[in-house]
Order: structure tokens, then sequence, then C-alpha cells
């Protein structure tokens, strides 16, 4: 199977008050099909760098960056904005809901950003509302959800394109150690039910065993 | 787009700011377009109502109606130009009025005109010695039909036989009749300038060519370079037209704040929805329709707010008008503010960085 993501010796340079600062240096990464795998690291160890590359957000400075079987390496930034749109997925880290949406209405956003689908996106919306059990919640403001409900209508909004990889920043960073270990535990059942890869960047060790796989990342090396 | 839509109908008060303050500039702009539509109509009517190709003024009066004098001889030229079908004389007399029911010393200014070649609603004939057609703006000074008004320091009666509409001229009201009466009222109230016999101030000329007629008189003007030609017009015209472009101007200041300030309000949104695949176009073209359709609500408020101020108004009131061109110009100048003032904003929404959403680069 083709593996979701693919990363050789990717490199980060950031220029910083003429000074170059390395964020990544020759990190490999490679994720299977259907692999959870976690990324730990201490604040500034270039976890969020390598999420933002595996996911087209930002281009790496050297290196290749294959996703879903694209080399997206070379992309523009057209190429890179459709190719978000099409194959990844994100959940960030303040979840992020576009608070005058409703639950709905914040999955089907993915549809009016790229290419309209209409009917078939609505459908796909209700069914990933049920099954993350906010059915009830569907006409929901983000305001009117509990966080774990708002976490999960996050996740339900990056299964909206059926990614070939899901991009998870921080999901537990504000969240009760409880709760968090209640929403990486769904994180885990619906990947594997769809059996969609994800990459969970984190520096809590305590929800790692999740995960298929933790890779530490430390100076922007990776130690898998 | 239909995240932008949703916006404006949740969020409706994120916008009554900007939508309060572009209904004001509406409301100003269509009220200073009226203003110059009114009282461009108040100056001109006169000519405006001319049924003509051209009108001739002498060749020395520098084209002012009042300074212009027409012979005979300068007549009988023009009539022989080639192509003229048909020329009229034509003469006004500015002067104040008194109109029953005012006080004797409560003048009314009118200008009273001879014709011989009917303008626009008034019979091919003009009316017997002593008697005029007057302009409707007459009525709010109660002059009704049989009303005999006295002109000038003589009292020269005229009675009013019935009315015409928008012949205003120099911002009064006029009264429209044979060119002997106006010659009579003439020389008993300005004796100073009396006119000979077959004299007039100018001629309306049907036909023929501009050169050919000027040839023959010297000073000839199509009606609509007559117009402008009026004194203080194309100055009025002028002073106006900056003033509205003043206006729009404060518009694009406006929503190029307003949607700036929106934006930077979004800039963690945008990220967002870059992140998960939206182009800086969709964003901006959401932002553009906001600015628009926030404008559009202003526009048409403003409209409306002319068009009642239009019908409460009475005759011979502010000299303010509305017509459809004038609105949906105003609403047009103000898009185009809206797209511009946007416009500012569409280099924040391109340097909105994606990377920003998921906690930036580290």
């Amino acid at each position: 199977m083709t593996p979701a993501l693919d990363m050789e010796a990717v490199r980060k340079v950031y220029k910083s008050g003429g000074e170059e600062v390395v964020a990544l240096d020759h990190a490999d990464l490679a994720v299977g099909s259907d692999e959870i795998v976690a990324l730990v690291g201490p604040s500034g160890s270039g976890k969020t760098t390598l999420c933002s590359i595996a996911g087209g957000i930002l281009a790496p400075t050297s290196g290749r960056v294959v996703v879903g079987g694209d080399d997206i390496s070379g992309y523009s930034a057209r190429e890179l904005t459709e190719f978000r749109r099409e194959k990844v997925g994100f959940v960030f880290q303040t979840v992020n809901l576009v608070p005058f949406l409703t639950a709905r209405e914040n999955l089907l956003v993915v549809d009016e950003v790229g290419r309209r689908t209409g009917r078939a996106a609505r459908r796909r919306g209700d069914t990933l509302l049920e099954e993350l059990g906010l059915a009830d919640r569907a006409n929901n403001l983000p305001g009117q959800l509990s966080g774990g409900q708002k976490q999960r209508v996050a996740i339900g909004r990056a299964l909206m394109n059926d990614p070939v990889l899901v991009l998870f920043d921080e999901p537990t960073s504000a969240l009760d150690t409880r709760l968090g270990e209640q929403v990486v535990g769904l994180i885990r059942e619906e990947m594997k039910r769809r059996g969609t890869a994800a990459i969970i960047v984190t520096h809590d060790e305590r929800i790692t065993h999740h995960a298929d796989r933790t890779a530490h990342i430390t100076d922007g090396r990776i130690a898998a | 787009m239909s995240i932008a839509l949703r916006e404006l109908r949740r969020r409706p008060g994120r916008f009554v700011v900007a939508t309060a303050i572009m209904t004001l500039i509406a409301i100003l702009l269509m009220f200073i377009g009226g203003l110059l539509d009114g009282l461009t109509k108040g100056n001109t009517g006169a000519f405006r109502a001319q049924r003509a190709d051209f009108l001739v003024f002498s060749a020395t009066s520098q084209d002012s109606l009042v300074r212009s004098r027409i012979d005979t001889a300068v007549r009988a030229r023009a009539e022989r130009a080639p192509g003229v079908t048909a020329v009229g004389g034509l003469g006004s007399l500015q002067i104040g009025s008194r109109v029953p029911g005012h006080g004797p010393r409560d003048l009314v200014p009118v200008v009273l005109f001879g014709y011989e070649l009917a303008p626009r609603g008034l019979p091919a004939r003009p009316p017997a010695r002593g008697e005029a057609y007057a302009d409707d703006v007459l009525r709010s000074e109660g002059v009704r039909a049989g009303t005999v008004i006295r002109l000038g320091p003589q009292r020269t009666p005229i009675r009013v036989i019935g009315f015409v509409n928008d012949t205003e001229y120099s911002g009064q009201p006029t009264l429209w009749g044979s060119l002997g009466n106006w010659r009579a009222a003439q020389d008993a109230n300005r004796p100073g300038s009396r006119v000979g016999p077959g004299v007039t101030q100018a001629l309306v000329v049907r036909g023929g060519t501009p050169e050919a007629i000027d040839r023959a008189t010297g000073a000839t003007h199509t009606v609509d370079a007559a117009i402008r030609k009026l004194p203080g017009v194309s100055q009025q015209e002028s002073v106006f037209n900056q003033i509205i472009g003043v206006t729009v101007v404060i518009a694009v200041v406006v929503v190029a704040l307003f949607f700036a300030l929106i934006t930077v309000e979004r800039v963690a949104l945008y990220g967002v929805l870059k992140a998960i695949g939206a182009s800086s176009g969709t964003l901006f073209a959401g932002v553009l329709l906001q600015a628009v359709l926030v404008t559009l609500a202003a526009g048409a408020v403003g409209a409306a707010a002319a068009l009642a101020l239009d019908a409460v108004i009475p005759p011979g009131g502010i000299p303010f008008t509305t017509s459809a061109g004038r609105l949906l110009a105003s609403v047009a100048f103000l898009l185009v503010a809206a797209v511009i003032g946007c416009a500012f904003s569409l280099r924040r929404v391109l340097r909105v960085d994606p990377a920003a959403a998921i906690g930036g680069a580290q």
C-alpha cells in the first residue's frame, strides 16, 4: 500500500534577524496508510514545522515530501492550496471552528472553499456528524457546544475531504486529562475505522499509548 | 461566499456601524446630487423647453440673453441660411411681480418670456396681449388660472391663462406670452432698455447647420451648448461634482478602514480557512461581497430617503429633484468606492499565513 507520508532528509531553515535558524534538520519520517504516529517533542523542537510541511502549509527548504503518493516538495503555493483541500485534514490546537457557523456548516466549509459538490458533501457531513455522535447538535453554533463536542466537530471537518493523512496539532492541550484521554481515544477509533493515517503532534507523553508508534523530535531531528 | 453571507445574516451587529455610516454617505451623496439636479433644472428649464436646434445670440452679447439684441436684418440673414426651416424670436424680462395675496412689498421674482416658436407644453400660437402661461412653480405663490400678476414698477398686468411645467430660468418661475407682451413690459418697466419693433433678444432656429447660421448671425449655439453657457451653470456643476467626488473619497476611506479592521480581526480565521484549502481569492471575494451588500443596503436606504425628501418638498421650496439616473449613479459611485476600499484589505488577506493556524513555525 502507498504510505500516507514519506519524508526524506527534509530540512527547513528560517531567516531570523539575518541569521539562519534550522527548524528541521534532515528529518526522515514515514507513516503507513492507516498508521497513527505520535510526534512528541518539547516546545521549539520543530514538531509543528514538520506537521506544517507534511500538510502542505509550508514548503521544505530541501528534501523530499511525498503524501499519498504525490511528491509535494516542489509544489507552488496554488498547488499546495489545492493539495490541502483534497488530500489532508487538520485539527488545530485551539479547535478554531468558524464561530458563526453551525456544526454542520463547519463541516461543509471544506466543500465551500473548494470545488463544490453540494448534495454529496451534505450527505457526507450528515454521515460524519452521525458517526461522531453529533447528529442532534448539527444545528448548534460552536458557542453552544462543549469542549469535547467542538473537538469532535473539528475531527469531522478534518475528515470531510476523505484525506489520506490527518494532522492533529496538540489536540489535548486545551482539555483536562479525562477529556483529553477521551478525545485521543476517539481520534484513534475514528482513524482506525476509516483506515486513515494520522500524526498527532503533542508534548504530552500520557496520550502516546493511543498511537501505533511514537516519534521523538528534538532540535529538528527525529529519533524514531 | 456563503460563509460571508452567513456572517452578515448571523452577525449583523458587526456591520451596523459601517452600514450606518455608508447610509449617511449615500443620503449625503444623493442629497447633493438632487440639489445639483434641482438647481440645474431651475436654471435651465426655459432653454431645455425650446423645441429647436439652435439658439442665436447677437455677436457682441458674450452669449448673455440679457445683453443680446437681434435686429430684423440679422433675423433675415438667419432665415435665409441654408437648411433653416423656422426662425422665432425670444425675449426675456427678469422682474419683480405683485401677486394677489402677497403684501405690497412682497415681490415675487419672475421672468416674462415672449416667444414665437412654441416651446414644449405651450400652444403654437402665443397668448393674446396681456395674457400668459405660468410655470407650475407659481402655483406655490397662490397663482391660479385667471390670476392677474402685475409686473415691475409700472404694475404691467398679465393674466395667467394656464400653466406649463419645468420652464424655470435662473432659478425663477416664468411667464410665457407673445413677443408683443414682452416688448410692452420691457418698454414700460425698463425704459433704459427699450427694444425697437422687430427686435428680440435671441432667435430660436430649427434646421440648418451651425456654421451657416453662425456666418449669418455671429453667435450660434446648440440648445445644449446654450444651456452650458448660462451664467453659473457650469461652475455650479463643477463645484457640486467636486463635493460629490470628495464624498465618494470619504466612502472609500470608510470602507477601507472598516474592512481593514474586520480583516485584522479575522486573521486567525483566515489562517484556518487557508489551511483547509481556501484560496486568498475566495476569502477576498467574501470580503468584497460583504462590502457590496453593505453598500447596496446603504444605497437603498439613501435612495428611499431621497425619494421621500423629493415627495415632501413643496414646489418652489428647496431646489431638489431626484431621478432614477441620479440615484443609480450615486449607488454606482458607492459601489466603486466599496470595491476600491476593499482592495486595501486584499494585501492583508494575501499575507495571512496558514501556518499561523497550527501554532506558527517552530
